[in-house]
């Protein structure tokens, strides 16, 4: 139990995949930009990393093991991604068409996320057995979107502070992500 | 647009990182030192030169064309994956310790949004040739900005220039000279934000220089 919490804190704070690891920069900067639509990808991250990485490492451990074609994992992850997300989009248009308004529009921009092959990558390189895998798919994209969530809250608040005319956009979009990162490194201490 | 302007483009008018702010997440993760920007960079070139080559027979002939044309993301997916695969297994063989320390953004190239926007982009509608020039520009123009990136990180990090394996320049005399340590904060992630940012707001203030001489000589 104690090693289960000890994957989830790390991969929620000390190996934050955004901050850290450097994943999802894209969504990040892009997508970070209002709480509303931070919260709703965030979300969406949540539900495919979590499906994702259970179905690769199924599909790894069963499948792919076995035949002995594990050098094969790059192209069979993302088909699986892939087709999973295009899935899940039908399955929430056609039960939940609430749901499919607030997400939907998110789910297409994920396959292309490289948290979600980087987590099932992982998965398989760190070795890890179901309970770890579900433990770490979890707290990542829960990291991703505590971290997308305050960068949206701040980024708000600053839209209407005087920036000087080089650093609007992009730019000053980085240097805040560099406070955070400097404010979540300072987690790594405690691992 | 002759060949040279076209492969020339990619290193500065249109240059994907700098510009077009495309494949971040391995410019800011592996950018520590130049040794892995040039690694990352020739992985890059071999996937965006071959990915733009194939697209671009592939979508030649106006008879596969129609067929590719609705079903071509998961179909460009599969090419660049493969070439991916084919890079893994190169550098897992030739180059373990570069491939130890890339790490994960080797198979992540596949979702790099540099060589699908290239296929999307241009690779669709223009010839091989014109493709695998216009690759190799944008691919060596992104090895070109992260380098610079891991040249700042490094040498104000580490105050080192590591080129190549032992191929090395030490630099921490001017450190000692100046009577201060190499600020480790540019090897973390804070000096990665920091640094991309910091480019990325001098290239958009030189814009802006340009743009101003120009309309005040419209002005006049």
């Amino acid at each position: 139990m104690a090693e289960l919490i000890a994957i989830a804190f790390a991969a929620f704070f000390v190996e934050n995949v955004l901050l850290t690891q450097f994943l999802g920069i894209c969504s990040f900067i892009g997508v970070g930009k209002k709480r509303s639509s931070s919260l709703g990808m965030g979300l969406a991250v949540v539900v495919v990393i979590i499906l994702s990485s259970v179905v690769t490492w199924l599909i790894y451990n069963f499948v792919m093991v076995p035949l002995e074609i594990e050098f094969m994992k790059t192209i069979v992850f993302i088909l699986v991604i892939a087709a999973l997300v295009q899935m899940i989009e039908i399955i929430i248009k056609r039960f939940s068409p609430s749901l499919y308004k607030a997400l939907g529009i998110y789910l297409p921009l994920i396959t292309t996320n490289c948290a979600v092959l980087g987590v099932a990558l992982t998965n398989v390189k760190e070795g890890y057995n179901f309970s770890q895998m579900i433990v770490y798919a979890t707290a990542i994209p829960l990291g991703y979107l505590f971290v997308m969530y305050i960068y949206a809250i701040i980024r708000e608040k600053m839209e209407f502070s005087p920036i000087p005319k080089a650093f609007q956009g992009i730019p000053i979009a980085m240097v805040l992500a560099a406070i955070l990162a400097l404010i979540f490194s300072r987690f790594g201490g405690l691992a | 647009m002759t060949a040279k302007e076209n492969f020339f483009k990619g290193f500065v008018k249109e240059n994907p990182l700098f510009i077009s702010a495309l494949g971040m997440c391995p410019a800011l993760a592996i950018t520590k030192s130049i040794e892995n920007a040039i690694g990352m960079g020739i992985a890059v070139l071999f996937v965006l030169v071959f990915s733009n080559l194939l697209v671009s027979l592939i979508t030649m002939n106006p008879k596969i064309r129609e067929k590719v044309m609705p079903v071509r993301i998961p179909v460009y997916i599969v090419l660049i994956a493969s070439l991916v695969v084919i890079v893994e297994m190169v550098m897992e063989a030739f180059l373990p310790d570069l491939f130890e320390t890339l790490g994960v953004f080797i198979p992540l190239i596949v979702v790099n949004c540099i060589i699908f926007g290239r296929a999307e982009a241009y690779a669709g509608d223009h010839k091989p040739l014109e493709s695998v020039v216009d690759g190799a520009g944008m691919a060596l123009g992104f090895t070109g900005a992260i380098m610079i990136i891991s040249l700042i990180r490094e040498v104000l990090g580490a105050g080192s220039i590591t080129i190549w394996g032992n191929i090395k320049l030490d630099l921490t005399f001017i450190f000692d000279f100046l009577g201060i340590e190499p600020i480790s904060m540019f090897l973390q992630p804070v000096g990665a934000f920091f640094t991309l940012g910091f480019i990325l707001a001098a290239i958009a203030a030189i814009q802006n220089a340009k743009k101003n001489k120009t309309s005040k000589e419209v002005s006049k």
